[in-house]
């Protein structure tokens, strides 16, 4: 026990599980957002998981070659858009399944990023710094459970921009005009294979960025074992969340602090189970999955476009 | 005449030619690609050959990794024929690998045939709940059958892990955690002649059965009217629930099987080790494959010498072992892709024959 715990006493325990679901939460939330913009454009990029581990070994080997972490999160949100273009390109094409597509890019991002990022598995490259919001306290503990990270910040300024966005500009109409019925778009002038396409690359980019967090912040190194499906799971949360961004930011910070829950028992000595407490948020999702999806019914908030939601 | 022909012949020029078109596309992509990093794309493919199928040795080597890539491959093509995108295999091989392994200690008073049998129908039937369970979710809930399978994969994954590394953790086993040994006399042998174990028979006839049962009775015509249209299904009196939970399952029995095989023929008790990514690979089977359960053993067998040749561009040209991944990424890409081009080859197809002018049109009056 530390001194700084005993000043604030057990207030060190709700901090720390609220301090480890914004650190976790992160890459779901840009994950999440990206995957938000591409399926209110009608499609699903099931890709991203392989975006995320390619964006986490793209900024990892450029915040090593350059020396700048910010530098890596950007190479790793453009790799992201090459592969979210492809995406958006190659779904384009008639008869071609947006589901598959993603399937492939996964496969095809992940190959690639253990190729390229062999490398990189062994230096150590700049970390990106959090911001400190604890400095009006003595105590250590509060110090170091709001030291938050840059990302969490710019995702969540995002979620309530995106969530405006969609509500009151006329870009957001397009793309929610896009997703809900393309004869719709058409009519109104809008065009809808491009709208997609942008959507999709927008995507790709924060997905990107979700991976430069994992291998720049938290965890902070790269191998490649470095996702364990945060990209999947990012998806199945926006499902969670009706499509909404402010909802994918709260589902985000739940699932942060699901996931957190693993590492907090270890740390009070549960030793057993580890496996099963790291698969605790694929169980979670899926019971959330079922939960909110009913037989017989369109989910209500989904694009009408969709083909996920389409039985 | 000659078009009339051409036309009985189109759906299979399709089907062949579209995806040999593809992977030739993919290797061209792939040629490109290792020409950028610096390594002469003739040796690549060279090796990739050699280390694939250029000797005895080698074959061997590729269909011992075919074999289970058969299984796995059906695991996704088996429930296509419903019209379900399943990748959950690989949690589905865990789990086949984890129940194989348990009915194997379970049954070790049994003569040997006897044990394999139980460990094989185990394993078979931990996979098929596994992925069942998918099928019947899409079907009874409404979920999605591509993400929840994924997500029941990643938690068979942390099973097979929790239980080996923890209430079934043969003491004995130090420096790599297993369950306890099914014992060499209950394991699988070899094929008569050679160096490959009798999974890939078994493998070979899952598929073939599959592909007679798909093609020549009405299981295959109910699934896919199950697939195209729940609604016309049901009322054409089928129980469409239970085709579609059906179809799942045998998918995930498929490549439950391919997990008690490793088990019962390369392992000989359940660990990590079995998780060596076939059941993603199965995947990428089973699309090259388009869905064709017979066309995944050809399939399987070339994926497998491109998996095998990993390891020889790695000690040649000191390439990443995900060499062949990236191949694999790319050849995805492009045969996804290319599902564009079905029913588009018009070029051969018979367009009523042009009315013959009556009168030779004369001269170059045009």
């Amino acid at each position: 026990m530390s001194t700084a715990g005993a000043t604030i006493g057990w207030w060190g325990v709700p901090l720390a599980v609220l301090a480890g679901a914004i650190r976790v939460s992160t890459p779901y939330l840009l994950v999440s957002l990206g995957e938000c913009i591409t399926e209110k454009s009608g499609r699903i990029n099931l890709g991203l998981e392989g975006v995320l581990i390619m964006g986490a070994m793209a900024g990892y080997a450029t915040a090593f070659a350059t020396g700048s972490p910010w530098a890596g999160v950007l190479a790793a949100g453009l790799v992201g858009a090459v592969f979210g273009l492809l995406h958006g390109l190659l779904c384009s094409l008639k008869r071609v399944n947006d589901i598959a597509i993603g399937i492939s890019i996964m496969l095809l991002g992940t190959g690639l990023a253990f190729f390229l990022g062999k490398p990189f598995v062994q230096p150590q490259a700049p970390m990106l710094s959090s911001i400190s919001f604890g400095f009006w306290s003595d105590s250590t503990q509060i110090q170091s459970a709001l030291q938050i990270n840059p990302l969490f910040i710019l995702g969540a300024v995002l979620a309530f921009a995106l969530h405006f966005a969609f509500r009151h500009t006329r870009l957001g109409l397009q793309v929610r005009i896009v997703g809900d019925s393309e004869d719709a778009a058409r009519a109104l002038g809008y065009p809808v294979l491009p709208t997609r396409i942008v959507a999709t690359v927008v995507g790709g980019f924060l997905a990107g960025v979700g991976g430069a967090f994992l291998s720049l912040y938290y965890p902070g190194s790269w191998n490649e074992g470095l996702s364990s499906g945060q990209g999947i799971i990012a998806v199945a949360l926006v499902i969670f969340a009706r499509w909404e961004p402010l909802r994918c930011l709260w589902a985000s910070l739940l699932f942060g602090g699901a996931s957190a829950l693993g590492p907090a028992l270890q740390a009070m000595g549960v030793s057993s189970g580890y496996y099963l407490f790291n698969a605790a948020p694929y169980a979670l999702t899926l019971g959330i999955l079922i939960a909110s999806w009913t037989p017989n019914r369109a989910l209500s908030g989904a694009p009408g476009e969709l083909s996920l939601v389409r039985q | 005449m000659l078009t009339k022909r051409l036309d009985r012949w189109l759906p299979l020029m399709e089907s062949v030619g579209i995806p040999i078109a593809a992977l030739l596309l993919a290797m061209l992509i792939f040629a490109i690609f290792v020409a950028i990093i610096g390594q002469s794309p003739a040796t690549v493919f060279y090796l990739l050959y050699q280390g694939g199928f250029g000797s005895a040795f080698a074959w061997q080597n590729s269909l011992l990794r075919a074999a289970p890539l058969i299984l796995t491959g059906l695991a996704v093509a088996i429930p296509a024929q419903a019209g379900m995108v399943i990748i959950g295999g690989e949690g589905a091989l865990a789990l086949g690998a984890l129940a194989g392994a348990v009915a194997g200690v379970a049954l070790s008073g049994l003569p040997p045939h006897g044990v394999q049998a139980g460990i094989l129908f185990a394993g078979m039937l931990g996979g098929g709940v596994w992925i069942g369970l998918s099928g019947w979710l899409r079907h009874y809930r409404g979920v999605n059958e591509t993400i929840s399978s994924l997500l029941l994969s990643y938690i068979g994954i942390a099973l097979l892990n929790h239980f080996v590394e923890g209430p079934l953790k043969d003491p004995a086993s130090l420096n790599k955690p297993s369950t306890r040994p099914i014992g060499d006399v209950n394991m699988i042998g070899n094929l008569p002649g050679m160096e490959v174990h009798y999974g890939l028979l078994f493998g070979a006839l899952f598929a073939l059965v599959t592909w007679i049962a798909l093609r020549f009775t009405t299981i295959g015509f109910s699934l896919r009217i199950v697939g195209g249209n729940p609604r016309a299904a049901q009322m054409a009196g089928l129980r469409v629930g239970w085709w579609v939970v059906g179809a799942a399952a045998m998918g995930g029995a498929a490549a439950g099987m391919a997990g008690a095989i490793e088990v019962a023929a390369v392992q000989g008790a359940a660990n990590a080790s079995v998780l060596a990514g076939y059941g993603y690979a199965g995947i990428l089977v089973a699309f090259i494959a388009r869905q064709n359960p017979l066309a995944v053993i050809p399939v399987a067998i070339l994926l497998g010498g491109i998996n095998a040749a990993g390891g020889i561009l790695q000690r040649r040209l000191d390439m990443p072992d995900a060499t062949v991944l990236v191949l694999q990424g790319i050849a995805f890409v492009v045969i996804i892709a290319s599902e564009t081009l079905s029913g588009r080859l018009r070029v051969w197809r018979s367009t009523p024959a042009p009315v013959k002018p009556a009168i030779p049109a004369t001269g170059a009056s045009v």
